[in-house]
Protein backbone atom coordinates (compact mmCIF):
# COMPACT_ATOMS: atom_id res chain seq x y z
CA UNK A 1 0.00 0.00 0.00
CA UNK A 2 3.34 2.60 0.62
CA UNK A 3 4.83 1.70 -2.94
CA UNK A 4 3.73 5.33 -4.35
CA UNK A 5 4.73 7.13 -0.72
CA UNK A 6 8.66 5.75 -2.02
CA UNK A 7 11.05 5.17 1.02
CA UNK A 8 9.83 5.95 4.13
CA UNK A 9 11.65 6.60 7.55
CA UNK A 10 10.10 6.77 10.62
CA UNK A 11 11.97 9.47 13.27
CA UNK A 12 11.79 8.41 16.98
CA UNK A 13 13.01 10.38 19.33
CA UNK A 14 14.06 8.95 22.86
CA UNK A 15 15.52 9.83 26.02
CA UNK A 16 15.78 7.14 28.99
CA UNK A 17 13.47 5.07 26.88
CA UNK A 18 15.18 1.38 27.57
CA UNK A 19 11.72 -0.08 28.87
CA UNK A 20 9.46 0.89 26.47
CA UNK A 21 12.05 1.69 23.02
CA UNK A 22 12.16 -2.25 21.67
CA UNK A 23 8.37 -2.39 21.75
CA UNK A 24 8.25 1.13 19.83
CA UNK A 25 10.56 0.27 17.15
CA UNK A 26 9.14 -3.88 16.46
CA UNK A 27 5.58 -2.31 16.25
CA UNK A 28 6.50 0.34 13.27
CA UNK A 29 8.47 -2.88 11.39
CA UNK A 30 5.42 -5.15 12.19
CA UNK A 31 3.08 -2.17 10.83
CA UNK A 32 5.79 -1.97 7.98
CA UNK A 33 9.06 -4.17 7.35
CA UNK A 34 10.51 -1.53 4.64
CA UNK A 35 10.16 1.57 6.90
CA UNK A 36 13.25 2.61 8.21
CA UNK A 37 13.46 2.87 11.46
CA UNK A 38 16.27 5.88 12.60
CA UNK A 39 15.74 6.18 16.61
CA UNK A 40 17.50 9.59 17.87
CA UNK A 41 18.69 8.96 21.41
CA UNK A 42 19.12 12.07 23.03
CA UNK A 43 21.90 11.91 25.28
CA UNK A 44 19.95 8.89 27.49
CA UNK A 45 21.14 7.45 30.70
CA UNK A 46 20.03 3.91 30.20
CA UNK A 47 20.89 1.80 27.26
CA UNK A 48 18.06 3.18 24.97
CA UNK A 49 20.82 3.06 22.10
CA UNK A 50 21.64 -0.33 22.27
CA UNK A 51 18.13 -1.78 23.14
CA UNK A 52 17.21 -0.08 19.81
CA UNK A 53 19.71 -0.91 17.85
CA UNK A 54 19.17 -4.77 18.57
CA UNK A 55 15.97 -4.22 17.44
CA UNK A 56 17.50 -3.08 14.13
CA UNK A 57 17.11 0.45 14.36
CA UNK A 58 19.25 2.88 12.61
CA UNK A 59 21.01 4.55 16.11
CA UNK A 60 21.85 8.21 16.11
CA UNK A 61 23.50 9.42 19.38
CA UNK A 62 23.70 12.27 20.27
CA UNK A 63 27.01 13.47 22.27
CA UNK A 64 24.55 15.88 24.49
CA UNK A 65 20.76 16.37 25.59
CA UNK A 66 19.47 18.95 22.87
CA UNK A 67 15.51 18.31 23.91
CA UNK A 68 12.67 17.05 22.05
CA UNK A 69 13.17 19.48 18.87
CA UNK A 70 16.78 19.29 18.59
CA UNK A 71 16.20 15.50 18.24
CA UNK A 72 13.67 14.83 16.37
CA UNK A 73 15.79 17.37 13.53
CA UNK A 74 18.43 15.00 13.66
CA UNK A 75 16.10 12.62 12.16
CA UNK A 76 14.42 14.66 9.66
CA UNK A 77 18.24 16.17 8.71
CA UNK A 78 19.15 12.25 8.71
CA UNK A 79 15.89 11.22 6.20
CA UNK A 80 16.77 14.60 3.95
CA UNK A 81 20.25 13.44 3.58
CA UNK A 82 20.05 10.59 2.55
CA UNK A 83 17.22 11.20 0.33
CA UNK A 84 14.07 9.41 1.99
CA UNK A 85 10.57 10.47 0.16
CA UNK A 86 8.36 10.64 3.09
CA UNK A 87 9.08 10.43 7.00
CA UNK A 88 6.73 10.13 9.84
CA UNK A 89 7.65 11.21 13.78
CA UNK A 90 6.46 8.88 16.33
CA UNK A 91 7.45 9.26 20.39
CA UNK A 92 10.03 6.94 21.61
CA UNK A 93 7.75 6.57 24.77
CA UNK A 94 5.27 4.73 22.96
CA UNK A 95 2.17 7.27 23.12
CA UNK A 96 1.79 7.07 19.07
CA UNK A 97 0.63 3.43 18.33
CA UNK A 98 1.72 2.65 14.72
CA UNK A 99 -1.29 0.78 14.35
CA UNK A 100 -2.48 4.07 13.26
CA UNK A 101 0.36 4.70 10.81
CA UNK A 102 -1.59 3.81 8.02
CA UNK A 103 -4.25 6.73 8.99
CA UNK A 104 -1.55 9.28 8.63
CA UNK A 105 0.32 8.24 5.44
CA UNK A 106 -3.33 7.77 3.54
CA UNK A 107 -3.65 11.82 2.74
CA UNK A 108 0.43 11.68 1.49
CA UNK A 109 -0.61 9.18 -0.50
CA UNK A 110 -3.22 10.56 -2.39
CA UNK A 111 -0.97 14.04 -2.57
CA UNK A 112 -3.60 15.99 -0.81
CA UNK A 113 -1.27 16.80 1.88
CA UNK A 114 2.90 17.46 2.60
CA UNK A 115 2.34 17.39 6.40
CA UNK A 116 -0.55 15.09 8.63
CA UNK A 117 -1.00 15.27 11.95
CA UNK A 118 -2.10 13.04 13.85
CA UNK A 119 -5.15 14.82 15.91
CA UNK A 120 -6.40 13.75 19.06
CA UNK A 121 -9.21 15.96 18.43
CA UNK A 122 -10.89 16.43 14.80
CA UNK A 123 -13.41 13.65 16.08
CA UNK A 124 -12.80 13.17 19.40
CA UNK A 125 -14.10 9.93 20.75
CA UNK A 126 -13.55 10.85 24.18
CA UNK A 127 -11.39 8.54 24.87
CA UNK A 128 -8.62 11.65 25.52
CA UNK A 129 -9.67 13.74 28.76
CA UNK A 130 -6.12 15.21 29.68
CA UNK A 131 -6.23 17.63 32.37
CA UNK A 132 -8.38 21.20 32.57
CA UNK A 133 -5.15 23.12 32.65
CA UNK A 134 -3.23 21.01 29.72
CA UNK A 135 -7.24 21.06 27.76
CA UNK A 136 -7.31 24.86 27.99
CA UNK A 137 -3.52 25.21 26.52
CA UNK A 138 -3.83 22.90 23.67
CA UNK A 139 -7.48 24.43 22.70
CA UNK A 140 -5.66 28.21 22.94
CA UNK A 141 -3.15 27.36 21.27
CA UNK A 142 -4.72 25.22 18.32
CA UNK A 143 -6.85 28.44 17.77
CA UNK A 144 -3.94 30.68 17.89
CA UNK A 145 -2.23 28.66 15.13
CA UNK A 146 -5.47 28.71 13.14
CA UNK A 147 -5.48 32.25 13.18
CA UNK A 148 -2.18 33.02 12.66
CA UNK A 149 -1.59 30.27 9.57
CA UNK A 150 -4.89 30.69 8.23
CA UNK A 151 -6.14 27.67 8.49
CA UNK A 152 -7.82 25.26 11.45
CA UNK A 153 -5.59 22.85 13.04
CA UNK A 154 -7.35 21.14 15.67
CA UNK A 155 -4.20 20.00 17.97
CA UNK A 156 -1.20 21.71 17.27
CA UNK A 157 0.48 19.76 20.50
CA UNK A 158 0.47 16.53 18.79
CA UNK A 159 3.87 15.06 17.83
CA UNK A 160 2.46 12.03 15.53
CA UNK A 161 3.33 13.17 12.11
CA UNK A 162 3.73 12.51 8.52
CA UNK A 163 6.07 14.12 6.06
CA UNK A 164 6.17 14.45 2.63
CA UNK A 165 10.24 15.30 0.84
CA UNK A 166 9.07 19.16 1.02
CA UNK A 167 8.13 18.56 4.72
CA UNK A 168 11.40 16.71 5.32
CA UNK A 169 13.29 19.93 3.72
CA UNK A 170 11.64 22.34 5.70
CA UNK A 171 12.14 20.96 8.87
CA UNK A 172 15.63 19.58 8.43
CA UNK A 173 16.25 23.21 7.67
CA UNK A 174 14.13 25.15 10.43
CA UNK A 175 12.58 23.41 13.59
CA UNK A 176 12.37 24.78 17.13
CA UNK A 177 14.63 22.69 19.70
CA UNK A 178 12.36 23.11 22.37
CA UNK A 179 8.61 22.64 22.60
CA UNK A 180 8.63 22.62 19.11
CA UNK A 181 5.42 21.42 18.07
CA UNK A 182 3.17 24.57 18.11
CA UNK A 183 5.71 26.36 16.08
CA UNK A 184 6.51 23.87 13.56
CA UNK A 185 2.56 23.79 12.78
CA UNK A 186 2.71 27.43 11.93
CA UNK A 187 5.89 27.39 10.38
CA UNK A 188 4.82 24.75 7.89
CA UNK A 189 0.96 27.03 6.93
CA UNK A 190 3.20 29.84 6.88
CA UNK A 191 5.36 28.20 4.39
CA UNK A 192 2.73 26.99 2.21
CA UNK A 193 2.36 23.54 2.94
CA UNK A 194 -1.13 21.89 2.76
CA UNK A 195 -1.99 20.37 6.19
CA UNK A 196 -4.21 17.23 6.56
CA UNK A 197 -5.19 16.14 10.11
CA UNK A 198 -6.57 12.94 11.01
CA UNK A 199 -8.12 11.06 14.28
CA UNK A 200 -5.68 8.73 15.85
CA UNK A 201 -5.63 7.34 19.55
CA UNK A 202 -3.27 8.06 21.92
CA UNK A 203 -2.03 5.87 23.89
CA UNK A 204 -1.31 6.48 28.21
CA UNK A 205 2.44 6.94 28.74
CA UNK A 206 3.77 3.48 29.56
CA UNK A 207 6.59 4.40 31.53
CA UNK A 208 8.38 7.73 32.76
CA UNK A 209 6.69 10.82 33.18
CA UNK A 210 5.50 13.52 30.38
CA UNK A 211 8.18 16.25 29.52
CA UNK A 212 6.32 19.21 30.76
CA UNK A 213 6.12 19.15 34.58
CA UNK A 214 4.12 22.23 36.27
CA UNK A 215 6.82 24.31 36.81
CA UNK A 216 8.00 23.94 33.10
CA UNK A 217 4.81 24.70 32.03
CA UNK A 218 4.72 28.40 32.69
CA UNK A 219 8.06 28.52 30.56
CA UNK A 220 6.65 26.38 28.02
CA UNK A 221 3.59 28.93 27.39
CA UNK A 222 5.96 32.11 27.57
CA UNK A 223 7.83 30.33 25.13
CA UNK A 224 5.57 29.25 22.66
CA UNK A 225 3.60 32.36 22.51
CA UNK A 226 6.71 34.52 21.89
CA UNK A 227 7.47 31.85 19.71
CA UNK A 228 4.41 31.87 17.44
CA UNK A 229 3.54 35.91 17.99
CA UNK A 230 7.10 36.25 15.97
CA UNK A 231 7.04 33.59 13.57
CA UNK A 232 3.90 35.63 12.45
CA UNK A 233 5.80 38.81 11.91
CA UNK A 234 8.36 36.97 9.90
CA UNK A 235 8.41 36.10 6.19
CA UNK A 236 8.32 32.30 4.84
CA UNK A 237 9.44 31.80 1.77
CA UNK A 238 6.50 29.54 -0.26
CA UNK A 239 7.60 26.63 -1.14
CA UNK A 240 6.67 24.65 -4.07
CA UNK A 241 4.35 21.90 -2.87
CA UNK A 242 2.56 19.51 -5.10
CA UNK A 243 -1.06 20.47 -4.02
CA UNK A 244 -0.73 23.78 -5.30
CA UNK B 1 8.51 62.73 43.36
CA UNK B 2 9.47 61.46 40.70
CA UNK B 3 10.81 64.30 37.87
CA UNK B 4 8.28 63.50 34.93
CA UNK B 5 11.68 63.65 32.51
CA UNK B 6 13.04 60.42 34.04
CA UNK B 7 9.86 59.03 33.46
CA UNK B 8 9.61 59.55 30.14
CA UNK B 9 13.06 58.49 29.23
CA UNK B 10 12.61 55.31 31.52
CA UNK B 11 9.55 54.53 28.88
CA UNK B 12 11.41 55.31 25.87
CA UNK B 13 14.43 53.45 26.93
CA UNK B 14 12.61 50.09 27.93
CA UNK B 15 10.16 50.22 24.88
CA UNK B 16 13.65 50.82 22.90
CA UNK B 17 14.72 47.56 24.68
CA UNK B 18 11.83 45.19 23.90
CA UNK B 19 11.38 46.38 20.53
CA UNK B 20 15.29 45.37 19.91
CA UNK B 21 14.83 42.23 21.61
CA UNK B 22 11.38 41.44 19.57
CA UNK B 23 13.66 42.68 16.49
CA UNK B 24 16.69 39.94 17.49
CA UNK B 25 14.04 37.03 17.95
CA UNK B 26 12.85 38.09 14.33
CA UNK B 27 15.81 38.16 12.65
CA UNK B 28 16.63 34.83 14.32
CA UNK B 29 19.37 36.08 16.06
CA UNK B 30 18.01 35.87 19.78
CA UNK B 31 16.29 32.70 20.76
CA UNK B 32 13.40 32.40 22.74
CA UNK B 33 14.20 30.86 25.33
CA UNK B 34 17.04 33.43 25.88
CA UNK B 35 14.92 36.72 25.37
CA UNK B 36 12.38 36.30 28.19
CA UNK B 37 14.56 37.24 30.99
CA UNK B 38 14.99 40.62 28.89
CA UNK B 39 11.53 40.90 27.75
CA UNK B 40 10.73 40.36 31.20
CA UNK B 41 13.17 43.02 32.26
CA UNK B 42 11.56 45.83 29.39
CA UNK B 43 8.40 45.40 30.80
CA UNK B 44 8.93 45.70 34.59
CA UNK B 45 10.78 48.93 33.74
CA UNK B 46 8.13 50.28 31.46
CA UNK B 47 5.62 49.51 33.67
CA UNK B 48 7.23 51.56 36.49
CA UNK B 49 8.65 54.12 34.34
CA UNK B 50 5.04 54.51 33.19
CA UNK B 51 3.06 54.23 36.34
CA UNK B 52 4.30 56.99 38.35
CA UNK B 53 2.13 56.75 41.51
CA UNK B 54 3.08 53.13 42.25
CA UNK B 55 7.03 53.64 41.56
CA UNK B 56 6.45 56.14 44.64
CA UNK B 57 4.25 54.12 46.62
CA UNK B 58 7.37 51.20 46.21
CA UNK B 59 9.85 53.52 47.11
CA UNK B 60 8.08 54.33 50.32
CA UNK B 61 7.51 50.83 51.08
CA UNK B 62 11.42 50.29 50.73
CA UNK B 63 12.08 53.78 52.76
CA UNK B 64 13.26 55.26 49.79
CA UNK B 65 11.79 58.70 50.91
CA UNK B 66 13.90 61.79 48.81
CA UNK B 67 14.23 59.73 45.10
CA UNK B 68 11.95 57.40 44.05
CA UNK B 69 13.83 56.80 40.39
CA UNK B 70 16.35 55.53 42.52
CA UNK B 71 13.99 52.53 42.89
CA UNK B 72 13.67 52.25 39.21
CA UNK B 73 17.51 52.03 38.79
CA UNK B 74 18.10 49.25 41.42
CA UNK B 75 15.16 47.28 39.89
CA UNK B 76 17.02 47.25 36.75
CA UNK B 77 20.33 46.81 38.34
CA UNK B 78 18.38 43.70 39.86
CA UNK B 79 17.18 42.15 36.92
CA UNK B 80 20.61 42.82 34.76
CA UNK B 81 22.19 40.30 37.79
CA UNK B 82 19.65 37.97 37.16
CA UNK B 83 20.35 38.26 33.36
CA UNK B 84 24.16 37.72 33.89
CA UNK B 85 23.16 34.83 36.61
CA UNK B 86 21.48 33.19 34.30
CA UNK B 87 23.85 33.57 31.02
CA UNK B 88 26.78 32.32 34.02
CA UNK B 89 24.67 28.91 33.96
CA UNK B 90 24.35 28.91 30.28
CA UNK B 91 27.73 29.13 29.46
CA UNK B 92 28.89 26.62 31.85
CA UNK B 93 26.83 23.98 30.30
CA UNK B 94 28.01 25.12 26.78
CA UNK B 95 31.24 24.59 28.11
CA UNK B 96 30.99 20.92 29.20
CA UNK B 97 29.18 20.37 25.84
CA UNK B 98 31.81 21.87 24.04
CA UNK B 99 34.79 19.39 25.43
CA UNK B 100 32.16 16.51 24.86
CA UNK B 101 31.99 17.50 21.50
CA UNK B 102 35.40 17.63 20.68
CA UNK B 103 36.11 14.10 22.58
CA UNK B 104 33.45 12.60 20.55
CA UNK B 105 34.76 14.14 17.40
CA UNK B 106 37.98 12.78 18.42
CA UNK B 107 36.91 9.64 18.90
CA UNK B 108 35.40 9.17 16.08
CA UNK B 109 37.72 10.74 13.53
CA UNK B 110 40.22 7.61 15.18
CA UNK B 111 37.56 5.03 14.37
CA UNK B 112 36.98 6.58 10.96
CA UNK B 113 40.31 6.23 10.31
CA UNK B 114 40.80 2.54 10.92
CA UNK B 115 37.48 1.63 9.06
CA UNK B 116 38.84 3.18 6.27
CA UNK B 117 42.80 1.86 6.44
CA UNK B 118 40.83 -2.01 7.39
CA UNK B 119 38.78 -1.58 4.27
CA UNK B 120 41.79 -1.25 2.22
CA UNK B 121 42.95 -4.14 3.50
CA UNK B 122 46.56 -4.81 4.24
CA UNK B 123 49.22 -3.07 2.51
Amino acid sequence: MTASLGRIVAVVPAFDESEVIGKVVDEIRAFDPDIDVVVVDDASTDDTAAVADSHGAIVLRLPHNVGIGGAVQTGFKFALAEGYDTAVRLDGDGQHDAAELGKLLAPLERREADLVIGSRFVDPDGTYRPPLARRIGIRVFARLVSTLGGQRVTDTTSGYLALDRVGIELFAAEYPHDYPEVEATLVALRSGLSLAQVQVRMRERETGSSSITFLRSLYYVAKVTLALLVASLRRYPRLETARR
Amino acid sequence: MTPLRISIVGVVASALLILIVLELIRGRRLKERYALLWLATGVVLLVLSAWREALNTIAGWLGVTGYPPAVLFAVATLFILLVLLHYSTVLSKLTDENVELAQRIALLEERVSRVLSESRGPG
